[in-house]
């Protein structure tokens, strides 16, 4: 049988629909396992105004069980037995007498009757309605007098609910289930009446309604390239906005509309964030990739005038956002062409950072000092005052009358008012570039200028809110530091730009004339960043144990060369050498520490021994400073390779000598070898922390 | 196609047209307020058990948005049409889309859409869930269901309807600027009604208020609106707290409220709301 169930209200936000279908389906799978009905494929899906699921294959009943419970003794207390037949619901003739080895004992089976699809549905309705949870939810009409009545996303106004040809018929929320619904708003609004599960979707088809948000999407998706086509133009394609626009239509009819191209002189970000958050429409491009005067939007119904009243309409709205988004660029430009990107900056006072960080315009002092000194300092490669420069411009825009209207663009007006002032095009760049990256997958700045600002911005931020003492906590991360700490690691692996960062800290103390040098907060931060660096290196494959491990020797505050390290490091443990060493030196560090609470009570035998335990000495002092040197030099690939020289002693070692030997003073030379082996590893990494 | 409304056939017809679904008509209210949900028929009476239909037109005052009748699609002084159904009736949806059949929109040649929009008045404690209305790409109403008013849970539920006329009238008129709006059908345009007000009310709001005046009176409305709540006369006392609001917004636009402020500025607006409403809801209970 096929179960079909529709949820009818009130236009459901496009952002909630396929979440809602997915809660949808998760609930009713979850409430047929609970009941032991069988069904086959579960399909969930919306519509502005409907929340629907199709179920295949429901059995016609679900099967029968027998459950058995052990009771007292026959030879009980009557109150033990009765107390039995309150719990099992039967009477005292319905037991079983048992005999068992201890006697007589009562048994109560419990048959439940497989009961049919139709009553367990019925059932389940209600339960999956009043249990939904809704990111947002509200209460309406009439019931709403009490404020336990129902919520939902927007007033439900009907359930259909169809098993096959019939009728499941259940209430909930004081509506009672049925056979009917509605087709498109205007094409179809009178009642419609399902005949079944199976012609639901095509009664519906016929009502002007799209049931499946895929379909609606493919026609918005393949009609809009067309009509871009048809124009000559191509479409700049956008799956969400082809998602939304799906969300907010049953019968999508996607249309060409045109603007003027006189706004074309308004910067291209500015109209495709009009076009696209304001009034959801799609971009269009010309063949050479500039930005054309038309768009495509996607109206709800077959007009009866073949659409020319609704384009008409959306050409009139667009023109006047576009009018506005005019007024305040023109405004923009005419201000930074009387007074330059400077004439702004005053007015970065009146804006609060935080109120314990102070305003914008000394954040913007503090990354524009800090700017400089990373570039002064020789980490960063860029000119020291075309980054200060830079910083000290990068939040300029914020009280431009564009990104006050669309603060989306930020950075990108900057840019675009820096050029049109003939400031140098590398601190423009780095204007619009030092809010990347603004997540995971977006664009890495790797421009000298835009890192610098980049980093000092972050760096400054992360500073500040860990130096007064307002790290993120579980899940509380109001000021998006992990992001901002994310933000720096990919920069400075991207630009492979050496860093000391416990450096840069104390000299943030000393430009922000805070007190004590070496503050709790840096560790604090510093482990902050060895988390980050493993959320992001997980994608890579980069295993947390090993970062754990480089990171686990102190002292390391260069996340490049830490990460060169891991990656070396990485490439040796999954050799055969690696493994057999690591195992080698898990041994090791059992055997000492076990050694630790029975120390030996003489001290070392002088000499090196023989045999085995000689080849690993020869062995240590040969890879000892091999290792050391490339350590030092960075050649970490070289200093694995040097541990690598020690498998074979290590092993030989194990295989052949008894470390506890009897004679203690034989027993300390050995356990200093072995300790000896254990610091030399050390110095490559902490292997105690590696997992395997 | 028949010759669209004029502007005041516009307001007459929707009057009209909920009047006949069971509407009281109100006049607008006197006193200057930012939106006609300020009206005491909307925010107070969307509180308490009774039930409770009206509409009306309320001009509305939104002093930073002057332009001095330079802007064609911005004013600081322009009308809301406002319903509120309380208890929201069964398909409401559908009545308000009966309103613009009433007004001249063919929903057979227009695209009308219901788009997510939360309402949210933080001067008013209040919020709702609903849509913005689309009508071509263009937002022609708020459609919204009160769930909270000055604090307080709404119950029963409202529903609150509020139509830009301006916005609604350029659109069925087909005018690129509000000062071309036929007013009438008989050659007065609103440009002709209402130009010289926009002039000079910007020139009043950016540049002529006295703002220690104004402080001065938002301290003294504030008072006035406390004592009047403890004395148990909350419709006085909402007057004075419509008042601090509207003292409020020419300040803003004065631009003598920093950012910081501004927050706190809300907040004591909201406070005085409230203090009203907690009486008015022990006294309608």
């Amino acid at each position: 049988m096929k179960f079909l169930l529709e949820l009818q209200s009130e236009e459901i936000p496009a952002r909630m629909q396929a979440a809602a279908a997915e809660q949808l389906k998760t609930r009713f799978v979850e409430a047929m396992k609970a009941a032991g009905l069988a069904h086959g494929t579960v399909t969930a899906d919306a519509t502005p105004r409907r929340l629907w699921l199709l179920a295949d294959d429901v059995a016609a009943a679900s099967a029968g069980s027998a459950e058995e419970v052990k009771g007292p003794a026959a030879t009980a207390p009557a109150q033990a037995i009765e107390g039995f037949l309150k719990k099992t619901g039967l009477t005292r003739e319905q037991l079983e007498e048992r005999e068992t080895p201890k006697g007589v004992v009562l048994f109560a089976v419990i048959r439940r009757e497989g009961r049919t699809a139709a009553e367990i549905l019925a059932e389940a309705i209600p339960q999956i309605v009043t249990g939904f949870a809704w990111p947002k939810s509200m209460r309406w009409g009439a019931a709403s007098a009490s404020t336990a009545s129902p919520r939902w996303v927007r007033p439900l106004t009907g359930i259909l609910a169809l098993l096959d040809h019939d009728v499941v018929p259940c209430s909930v929320f004081g509506l009672t289930s049925g056979r009917e619904t509605r087709g498109h708003r205007i094409h179809a609004p009178g009642v419609l009446s399902i005949t079944s599960a199976e012609t639901w979707a095509d009664q519906l088809r016929a009502a002007h309604v799209l049931v499946a948000s895929a379909e609606r999407q493919q026609i918005i998706a393949t009609r809009a390239e067309a009509l871009a086509a048809d124009a000559g133009l191509t479409l700049i394609p956008d799956a969400g906005l082809v998602a939304e626009n799906a969300g907010l239509t049953e019968w999508p009819v996607p249309l060409l509309g045109r603007f003027d191209p006189d706004f074309l002189s308004v910067p291209r970000e500015v109209i495709v964030l009009t076009m696209r958050t304001n009034q959801k429409y799609f971009a269009l491009a010309d063949s050479a990739g500039a930005l054309a005067p038309a768009f495509i939007c996607v109206a709800n119904l077959e007009a009866n005038d073949g659409g020319a009243a609704i384009i008409n309409g959306n050409q009139r709205v667009l023109s006047a956002r576009l009018s506005d988004a005019r007024f305040f660029w023109e405004q923009d430009l005419a201000a930074v062409k009387a007074n330059g990107l400077e004439g702004f900056l005053p007015k970065l006072s009146d804006i609060v950072f935080h109120e314990r960080l102070g305003t914008l315009a000394e954040k913007v002092e503090r990354v524009a000092a800090l700017a400089r000194w990373l570039c002064e300092s020789g980490a960063l490669p860029a000119d020291p005052a075309l980054a200060e420069r830079a910083a000290r411009l990068a939040k300029a825009d914020l009280v431009s009358a564009t990104v006050g209207e669309f603060p989306e663009v930020q950075g990108l007006i900057g840019r675009y008012l820096a050029l049109a002032v003939g400031i140098d095009p590398a601190i423009a760049d780095a204007i619009r570039d030092h809010y990347k990256p603004a997540g995971q997958g977006d664009d890495v700045p790797t421009q000298p200028v835009s890192v610098a600002v980049a980093l000092a911005d972050k760096l400054d931020t992360l500073f500040g809110f860990f130096s007064a003492d307002m790290p993120p906590t579980g899940s509380k991360d109001p000021f998006a530091l992990r992001r901002q700490a994310l933000g720096v690691l990919s920069i400075l692996s991207a630009s492979e730009t050496r860093l000391p960062l416990r450096a840069v800290m104390r000299q943030y103390i000393v430009l922000q004339k805070l007190s004590g040098f070496e503050a709790g907060w840096m560790s604090q931060l510093m482990d902050f960043f060895a988390d980050r660096l493993k959320v992001q290196q997980r994608e890579a494959g980069v295993r947390h144990d090993l970062i754990d491990a480089v990171f686990a020797l102190g002292g390391e505050d260069d996340f490049v060369r830490l990460l060169a390290r891991v990656k070396a490091l990485q490439a040796f443990v999954e050799t055969e050498d690696g493994t057999n060493l690591l195992a080698g030196y898990k041994r090791t560090a059992n055997i000492l520490k076990a050694a630790e609470k029975d120390p030996p009570s003489a001290e070392p035998a002088t000499g090196i021994g023989d045999g085995a335990e000689a080849a690993l000495s020869d062995a240590l002092d040969a890879a000892l400073p091999q290792a050391q040197a490339a350590v030092a030099d960075e050649r970490f690939t070289d200093a694995m390779a040097a541990l690598a020289a020690l498998r074979g002693p290590v092993d030989g070692f194990f295989d052949a000598v008894m470390v506890n030997d009897p004679d203690p003073a034989v027993r300390a030379r050995r356990l200093a070898l072995l300790a000896r082996f254990r610091d030399a590893v050390h110095g490559v990494a902490d292997f105690s922390h590696i997992e395997g | 196609m028949s010759k669209p409304l004029s502007f005041q056939s516009m307001i007459l017809a929707l009057q009209q047209y909920w009047g006949a679904q069971g509407c009281v008509i109100l006049q607008p209210y006197d006193l200057e307020v930012g939106a006609g949900t300020f009206h005491p028929a909307t925010t107070l009476r969307s509180l308490g058990p009774q039930h409770w239909n009206a509409c009306y037109v309320q001009p509305s005052r939104r002093p930073s948005d002057g332009r001095y009748g330079e802007n064609p699609n911005r004013l600081q002084h322009y009308y809301q049409f406002q319903v509120i159904l309380k208890p929201s009736p069964p398909d409401l949806i559908g009545l308000y889309l009966g309103s613009l059949d009433a007004i001249g929109i063919d929903r057979h040649r227009h695209d009308i859409r219901f788009v997510e929009d939360d309402w949210e008045s933080p001067t008013l404690g209040a919020w709702g869930l609903g849509w913005e209305v689309w009508c071509d790409g263009m937002e022609v109403s708020q459609f919204t269901y009160f769930q909270q008013v000055a604090g307080h849970d709404c119950a029963p539920v409202a529903g609150e309807l509020t139509y830009g006329l301006e916005r609604l009238a350029m659109y069925i008129q087909g005018v690129e600027s509000i000062y071309d709006l036929a007013y009438n059908d008989a050659g007065v345009t609103y440009g002709d009604v209402f130009l010289k007000n926009e002039q000079q009310f910007s020139a009043y709001n950016f540049e002529a208020a006295n703002t220690e005046r104004l402080f001065q009176h938002f301290k003294d409305v504030s008072e006035e609106c406390r004592a009047l709540a403890s004395r148990g006369l909350p419709l006085p006392a909402y007057d004075q707290a419509i008042k601090a609001s509207h003292i409020f917004n020419l300040l803003n636009a004065r631009g003598v409220i920093s950012v910081a402020e501004r927050q706190a500025y809300i907040g004591r607006v909201r406070d005085l709301v409230k203090a009203v409403a907690d009486v008015w809801v022990e006294q309608v209970k």
